[in-house]
């Protein structure tokens, strides 16, 4: 028999079609939409005068410009106001489920997603947005559409895709203290580029990914898009099913058994290739930032921000144009830069593990006094949690200002803004000129880096801050 | 929805020689609250054509009366980031049916077929040459040619073919978009949707 990955598993069981010469008809089981990607879709349809196919298989939350606070009442941005307001209009008109602001499940769409225990093994997933990529840390294929696609789906609840190539990057090895999940994928997007992975799906695989909590594998496939990937995901495994058991939308019972057992069997077959493969130790990879405008501009944070050596042509304008954004030099140290805002939330880094993370850095100690600290849990789900296991009441007595959920700081479409010229160190995504708002300069890091800058005041070692 | 039918277009074109342009500078997120597909060409490149009074940047080749066209020749890995199809609404809006690179990022590239803006992938030596023409001498025009899969500098005759899979070119040439072919298989779909 022909060896397989999982990725050709999953994707070969949802081909409807193939068009010679052309695309794939690719099914999909679960879609998500949110408030900014949505409208022109549903408008669309009605000029053509259809429906959605399937209202069952979509799920709707508002994320990406709702404010951060006073969710409960009216949101004060006309714009924002009424896109929202379409997406309650357009889910009760076609009877799409809603995780309405202020429910008890809203949040991000890659937050809830997983979890309601939507998100499983073996699925097709697409959203109007890039970092549905989220989801493949489930071992499911999930990547993010345009709003053409979108409106595909609720039309036909397929699209017209080309299969990918396939990719695997391999980490093995115990990463060090002081290391999460973020500073693996940072570690990865700097070796191979902001688009080194254009083209292909990511598995990751290893036992340095195996040994991942579900909420650190969703941050690695989170960023899969980063390196230009359509999409990450990791073979579902004990720590999948065990977080997906008893979660609201998790099959039950008898239902539940089956559908482990065909769980247990995506994975990809020993033998099967790969159109391209890297290992990494996992050893070698030390806390992560990046110093530039595109996530694959990457070092260690005791590193040096690299010089133009090698370098030419628009390869060479471009680098010196995105340090002259940050305010950067090529050759010179990171750590000790100051840092004036610090950011913890975002699909990436947004879930209850980093809250907890952060906030067992910080117990005791005070932000330092140039720092602004804002923390956005990702869902109502985590917003709970932390006020259940105390968080909330550490990271406010060190000076943490926490809002409610939402995309915020991370693209900045709410009030949530970095100002122009201020350093952020973020726990999200992007590093773009003006993501966090125009002129922000933004540096991306893990939790724990976050914490440990956020009580410095400065760029450093989460490893040398605090002894405890 | 359907755009207009694309199959020879000789232009002008617009050099833009920076790598990585990825789609929060194409159109920055706070751009993206519109319930409507109308209008995303103004803010094209907003942050940097505009100040932030949102007084032109002369140094921008947008407001640059020299540089005009329905083309856009870019530097490697064009498009990145965030799946937002409003960078190409804006684009398309703004006037450009064709953005012309040695790489493209993949969503950006699916979300321009889907609404009938051509991404043509050159060899980085070709878009070199057409960056450096098209600056030195902004009247050099550049001929896209889907039928025969060529691009062509009109100047010096060089061209090079490129990629686009039949399914697609027969799209671009017809102004089809693909919700029209999946409409058309709907019974397909349901017959694969109840055997799942």
């Amino acid at each position: 028999m022909e060896k397989t990955t999982l990725f050709d598993k999953i994707w070969d069981a949802h081909v409807v079609k193939s068009v010679p010469a052309g695309p794939d008809v690719f099914f999909i089981d679960k879609h998500f939409i949110h408030e900014v990607t949505s409208p022109v879709a549903f408008l669309n349809l009605e000029k053509r005068g259809i429906g959605v196919k399937n209202p069952s298989r979509t799920v709707a939350t508002p994320d990406h410009n709702v404010p951060t606070i006073d969710q409960d009442k009216t949101i004060k941005d006309k714009l924002s106001r009424m896109q929202v307001e379409r997406l309650r209009e357009n889910c009760a008109k076609y009877g799409i489920e809603l995780h309405d602001l202020g429910s008890a499940h809203h949040g991000i769409v890659h937050v809830i997603g997983p979890e309601l225990g939507i998100t499983q093994p073996g699925m097709t997933i697409v959203c109007g947005d890039s970092h549905t990529s989220t989801h493949g840390a489930f071992g499911a294929i999930a990547f993010g559409i345009g709003t053409s696609e979108v409106e595909m789906v609720l039309a036909t609840q397929c699209i017209m895709q080309s299969k990918a190539k396939k990719m695997r990057i391999t980490i093995d090895g115990v990463a060090g203290p002081g290391v999460t999940s973020k500073d693996l994928i940072l570690y990865v997007i700097a070796q191979i580029s902001a688009a080194g992975a254009t083209g292909y799906f990511v598995e990751y695989a290893g036992s340095a990914i195996q040994s991942l909590s579900m909420e650190a594998r969703m941050t690695v496939c989170n960023m899969s898009i980063e390196m230009g990937a359509r999409g990450g995901l990791i073979a579902p495994d004990e720590t999948t099913f065990e977080y997906l058991k008893g979660k609201q939308y998790s099959p039950k019972g008898e239902e539940w058994d089956k559908a482990v057992a065909h769980w247990k069997t995506l994975k990809t077959d020993e033998g099967a290739v790969f159109d391209k493969e890297y290992h990494f130790d996992a050893a070698d990879i030390e806390p992560m930032i990046t110093y530039g405008t595109n996530p694959g501009m990457g070092i260690k944070v005791k590193g040096n921000i690299p010089t133009t050596e090698g370098m030419e042509g628009s390869n060479k304008s471009s680098y010196l144009k995105s340090l002259a954004y940050m305010g950067f030099e090529p050759g010179e140290a990171i750590k000790g830069k100051k840092v004036d805002f610090v950011f913890v939330g975002s699909c990436t880094n947004g879930r209850i593990e980093d809250i907890r993370s952060v906030a067992s850095y910080v117990k005791g100690h005070k932000k330092a006094d140039n720092i602004t600290a804002w923390i956005v849990p990702g869902s109502r789900e985590v917003e709970k949690m932390a006020h259940e296991e105390g968080l909330v009441k550490i990271l406010e007595e060190a000076g943490f200002e926490l809002r409610q959920p939402g995309c915020s700081a991370c693209l900045a479409m709410n009030d949530d803004k970095i100002p122009s010229g201020k350093y952020a160190v973020s726990t999200s995504n992007r590093n773009f000129e003006g993501r966090q708002g125009p002129g922000a300069r933004t540096m991306l890091a893990s939790p724990l880096t976050v914490a440990a800058v956020a009580i410095a005041g400065e760029i450093c070692d989460p490893r040398e801050v605090f002894q405890n | 929805m359907a755009y207009d039918k694309f199959t020879v277009l000789t232009s002008t074109a617009v050099p833009l020689p920076t790598d990585n342009v990825d789609t929060d500078q194409i159109i920055p997120a706070r751009f993206l609250k519109a319930t409507e597909r109308e209008g995303f060409g103004d803010n094209l490149f907003r942050d940097w054509r505009y100040d932030v009074e949102g007084n032109p940047k002369k140094d921008f080749v947008l407001n640059d009366p020299t540089y005009s066209g329905k083309i856009l020749v870019s530097g490697r890995n064009f498009g990145s980031g965030s799946s937002r199809e409003h960078a190409v609404w804006a684009l398309y809006d703004y006037g450009f049916r064709c953005v012309v690179s040695s790489f493209f990022a993949d969503i950006f590239k699916n979300n321009c077929l889907n609404i009938g803006v051509l991404p043509v992938t050159v060899s980085p030596a070709f878009a070199d040459k057409l960056l450096d023409t098209i600056t030195a001498n902004p009247a050099a025009t550049i001929t896209v040619d889907i039928p025969s899969q060529k691009i062509t500098l009109d100047s010096t005759g060089e061209s090079e073919s490129f990629d686009i899979n039949q399914y697609k070119k027969d799209n671009m040439q017809n102004g089809f978009d693909d919700i029209d072919y999946l409409l058309n298989m709907s019974e397909e779909i349901d017959a694969f949707a109840a055997s799942k």
